[in-house]
């Protein structure tokens, strides 16, 4: 009991801001934090310029965002296109799937040069994010 | 081949930029050429131009005597429609006995330390912008024209490698945007091509001046890379491919941008 505390805890402090996912295929079938995701608050991050940053590059169906972006495909219909996993293995590391991708790994620490300061070490989302703006994609039916 | 059709391709070899010897008619486009056309017009206008404002504080400045010297840039430079004409086209530059490029502000501070014996002008400080928008403004209309001098190369290349390098938290790079994606909205803004043209600009977000690093800067923080310290040669380096990449092109200084 104690040593499984203590293990906790040095898990904790050493802190890999990213923990380790399963990937199999070419998706990542189990949530990252063994819970489901709330849709409603993915919608949220989706929307948001500075947390999911999305919209910088997509086009989705949000439409009180008026200023979208079109340097990658649109989000409408991702639900129906992908399933959970294959999406959150996208938005962890799309990198994994294609190398030149230019959308950011979301779920990703490593690899990384010259990340600024107040970002050093941290993913661009959490855990719980990611699944957030999962269950929100899975929505996205055509 | 005929000596005309030899000619030409002489002619098309050296006489014109890469992108023209390349083969297609030129595809760059300045930052300006991507504006509505109100801001065009700002830009055009000298009354309605806020850049036209630092232009005049920096006229006074030109004449004004500073330093342990007591002279002014004019004692030196006199008339700037000539002195300086043609200056902010071909900077950053490796001044005289040195060895190492300096950009425009690194220039005019080498002048207020070693001919007017003050003390140097903070980067990017109201006086500096002032006498940036005032030199940079004798060049307005004319290309942008590098030196030919093979020690720059290395700082070049330099910049060209940051310019390709993915950085930040968002892994990305200059030529990702400005190259690969020039042209496409970014959140509702077209990127532009990053040509340097209008700088130092007015910035109607920034709602001031602003030199061509405090763009840099801003598009490193963009990507949530780690911005280069203020006087870091990486933006030298940046700056002087920039130039290069924007050769021949002509300059709005101080262009006006949203
Ligand atoms: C800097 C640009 C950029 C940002 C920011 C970005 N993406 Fe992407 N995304 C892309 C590109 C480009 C693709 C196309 C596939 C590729 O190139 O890997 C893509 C692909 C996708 C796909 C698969 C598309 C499909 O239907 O085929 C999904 C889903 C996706 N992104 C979701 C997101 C979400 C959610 C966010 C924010 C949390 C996001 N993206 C942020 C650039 C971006
Ligand atoms: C994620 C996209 C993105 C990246 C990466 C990026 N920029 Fe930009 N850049 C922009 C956008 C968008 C603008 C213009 C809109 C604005 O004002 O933000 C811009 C503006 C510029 C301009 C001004 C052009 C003008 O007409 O005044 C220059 C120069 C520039 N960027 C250079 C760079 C350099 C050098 C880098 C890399 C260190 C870089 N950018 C990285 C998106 C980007």
């Amino acid at each position: 009991m104690w040593s499984r505390h203590l293990l906790a805890l040095a898990l904790a402090l050493a802190a890999p801001a990213a923990l380790a996912q399963e990937i199999v295929g070419d998706a990542i079938p189990k949530s990252l934090t063994g819970q489901p995701g709330d849709a409603a608050r993915g919608r949220a991050i989706v929307a948001n310029r500075s947390v999911g940053l999305c919209l910088l590059c997509h086009s989705g169906p949000i439409a009180e965002e008026r200023f979208q972006g079109d340097l990658a495909p649109s989000l409408a219909g991702a639900g129906t296109r992908w399933s959970a996993g294959q999406l959150r293995l996208r938005i962890v590391d799309g990198s994994r799937l294609n190398a030149d991708t230019i959308m950011p790994p979301y779920y990703r620490t490593t690899g990384l040069q010259r990340v600024a300061r107040n970002f050093e070490g941290k993913t661009i989302l959490t855990a719980a994010q990611v699944e957030d703006v999962v269950a929100y994609l899975v929505t996205l039916k055509d | 081949m005929t000596a005309l059709r030899f000619s030409i391709a002489l002619l098309v070899v050296f006489g014109t930029s890469l992108a023209l010897a390349q083969g297609g008619e030129d595809k760059r486009r300045s930052g300006y050429q991507d504006m509505g056309a109100a801001l065009q017009q700002m830009q055009d206008d000298d009354t309605a131009n806020p850049g036209m404002l630092f232009v005049q504080q920096g006229a006074k400045l030109w004449e004004q005597r500073v330093g342990a010297a007591d002279k002014s840039c004019a004692d030196c430079h006199a008339a700037a429609n000539v002195s300086m004409k043609g200056v902010a086209a071909r900077y950053p530059a490796i001044p005289p006995g040195a060895d190492k490029p300096v950009d425009l502000e690194g220039r005019i501070n080498l002048c207020r330390v070693d001919n007017q014996k003050a003390v140097p002008l903070p980067l990017e400080s109201q006086d500096m912008l002032a006498l940036l928008a005032f030199v940079s403004r004798q060049s307005r209309g004319l290309p942008i024209a590098p030196p030919d001098d093979s020690r720059l190369a290395a700082w070049r290349e330099q910049g060209a490698e940051i310019y390709g390098r993915r950085q930040g938290q968002l892994n990305l790079s200059c030529a990702i945007c400005h190259d690969d994606n020039a042209g496409k909205k970014l959140a509702g803004v077209t990127i532009p091509q990053a040509h340097p043209t209008g700088y130092p600009i007015y910035r109607l977000e920034w709602q001031g001046p602003g030199t061509l690093r405090r763009r840099l800067r801003n598009c490193l923080i963009g990507i949530r890379a780690e911005p280069y310290p203020a006087g870091a040669p990486e933006y030298v380096a940046l700056e002087l491919y920039l130039m290069d990449r924007a050769k021949g092109m002509v300059m709005e200084s101080p262009g006006v941008r949203p």
